[in-house]
């Protein structure tokens, strides 16, 4: 399973930061960085509630 | 226990919305239903007073899904009328003082509507911005050119005065109170964040009381307590919100400031739930009681309150370190955690000169709050340690570090006072 993040939506507001650090950051310049792609059985649960928490629903789990 | 089969969400708005997608994700496959008293699908509110109100924007609900999307997942959708009333002994919602919708579970979320400027209602061209409807009415007046008033300088009227000041309308932001934004951010730093208007060339005129406004049919004027008036063809009034209970006077349901609820959003009356603006919960993270008034927490709490309401064995509590976001001119401004603090103190960049800089809350030993503006790098970082319930020592070694990463120079910070 991966986390795909769709930029045009993306407004860098970082709650996904927050939820699950070892995989998202806001830059500098805010936008947002994706620092791993694929997500374990055990990161699952934070991810997802990175996804339901995003605002702007810029973040989707695929398989 | 009885088995839960008949679900019922009470407003259809993001609380609402995040409920009813909840219980689906949670395998729940009784019947669900979604009352909302607006006609609209369930919309996004945050841009209504941002890039709704652009000149580039062409005034398009912000819907969060299409009606065959929520067909799909076997919502039964009824908009266009409000709950006038819940019956707990009978599990009954009555829509339209009529209706009548059995329930097994129910979740309330019907939010929050605009304070009203008593009088201003008999007057074209005044308007709340809580609607898409009222977003509409703000945006062609907007295009229309009109000289615009804000009464209130919160978050929502701060951005419509932004959003009129990018267009090159001429626009006065008026507060009744000599500071704004106390409540959301303190005293010392909602003042800080006002004096972005003035900086981006906006009116702000604090300890402003409004006597009246004035015009035949339409608005003309806004007559100040000094006797003194300012011309006005749209009046924005952002004053606050009520949380929306009135239709469940005598339900027996505990009502101040909002539906009162435990940890996991439970009522205490059994099967009923409450979710976001209208909910006023103890929030185990900080250990406070609070109502939000934000996006991030009426999204959660929705998903939640739904889980906890379908399987109320295994509830969950619910807790958040609150977070809100505002875009002013070109600066977003980002809060999170809370404002009741002992102390704030500015750890980078300064107030009363640039357009970036970043406080941070302490109470007691502990960080409790972090307002950045144009600091999106760095806000999440303590948002996770006040999560974490870590120490104010540890925030402010935090900061100097970043402060060396970003600059290269390390100054102590400075308190900026008390915010009590
Ligand atoms: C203009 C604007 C800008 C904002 N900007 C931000 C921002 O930048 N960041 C942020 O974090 N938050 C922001 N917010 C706040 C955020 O939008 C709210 O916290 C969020 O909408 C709350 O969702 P809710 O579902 O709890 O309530 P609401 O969105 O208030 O929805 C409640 C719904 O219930 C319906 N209803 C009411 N009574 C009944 C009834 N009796 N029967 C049936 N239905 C009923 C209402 O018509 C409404 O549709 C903003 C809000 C507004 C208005
Ligand atoms: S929460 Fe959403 S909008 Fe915010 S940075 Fe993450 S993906 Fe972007």
């Amino acid at each position: 399973m991966r986390v795909v993040v769709d930029y045009t939506k993306c407004t860098g507001l970082g709650i996904c930061e927050s939820l699950a650090p070892a995989f998202f950051e806001v830059n500098d310049e805010g936008d947002l960085v994706l620092l791993k792609e694929e997500v374990g059985d055990a990161e699952r649960q934070e991810l997802e509630e990175a996804v339901a928490g995003c605002p702007t629903e810029a973040l989707r789990l695929v398989d | 226990m009885t088995d839960i089969s008949r679900l019922v969400v009470v407003g259809a708005s993001l609380a609402g919305l995040r409920a009813v997608e909840a219980a689906r994700k949670a395998g729940f496959d009784g019947s669900v239903t979604l009352i909302g008293a607006e006609p609209h699908l369930p919309y996004d509110r945050p841009p209504l007073s941002k890039a709704f109100l652009d000149a580039e924007g062409d005034g398009t609900a912000p819907t969060f899904r299409e009606r065959a999307q929520l067909e799909e997942l076997g919502v039964e959708l009824r908009l266009g009328a409000p709950a006038t009333g819940l019956d707990t002994d009978g599990c009954v919602v009555t829509v339209d003082g009529t209706d009548e919708v059995p329930y097994d579970a129910v979740v309330i979320a019907t939010g929050a509507h605009a304070r009203t400027l008593p009088g201003a209602a008999a007057l074209d061209g005044v308007h709340a911005l809580r609607t898409v409807d009222d977003a509409r009415e703000v945006r062609s007046a907007l295009d229309a050119g009109a000289r615009t008033v804000v009464i209130g300088a919160g978050f929502i009227g701060s951005e419509v005065a932004s959003s009129a000041q990018k267009r090159g309308v001429d626009v006065t932001v008026l507060e009744a109170l000599p500071t704004p934004l106390v409540r959301a951010a303190g005293p010392a730093m909602g003042a800080a964040i006002a004096a972005l208007h003035e900086r981006n060339g906006t009116t702000l005129r604090c300890g402003t009381g409004v006597r009246s406004l004035e015009g035949s049919g339409s608005v003309e004027r806004v007559v100040l307590e000094d006797g003194s008036s300012i011309p006005a063809d749209l009046v924005v009034v952002g004053i606050g919100v009520v949380p929306t209970v009135d239709w469940l006077q005598g339900s027996g349901l505990r009502l101040e400031d909002g539906i009162v609820c435990d940890e996991r959003l439970w009522t205490g009356v059994p099967g009923v739930y409450a979710a976001g603006d209208v909910a006023r919960w103890h929030n185990p993270t900080l250990q406070e009681v609070q109502r939000m008034e934000n996006w991030t927490a009426a999204a959660e709490q929705g998903a939640a309150a739904a889980r906890n309401a379908i399987a109320p064995a295994e509830a969950r509590p619910y807790g958040t370190v609150p977070y809100f976001w505002s875009d002013w001119y070109d600066v977003r401004i980002q809060f999170v955690g809370s404002p009741n603090a002992d102390e704030v103190v500015v750890v980078d960049g300064d107030p009363g000169t640039s357009g970036r800089w970043i406080a941070l809350y302490r109470r007691g030993d502990r960080l409790v709050g972090a307002l950045t503006v144009n600091g999106q790098s760095d806000v999440m970082k303590y948002r996770v340690q006040i999560m974490r319930g870590g120490s104010w020592d540890e925030a402010l070694d935090f900061a100097a570090r970043r402060r060396e990463r970003s600059r290269g120079v390390s100054s102590p910070g400075s308190p900026v006072g008390s915010a009590v």
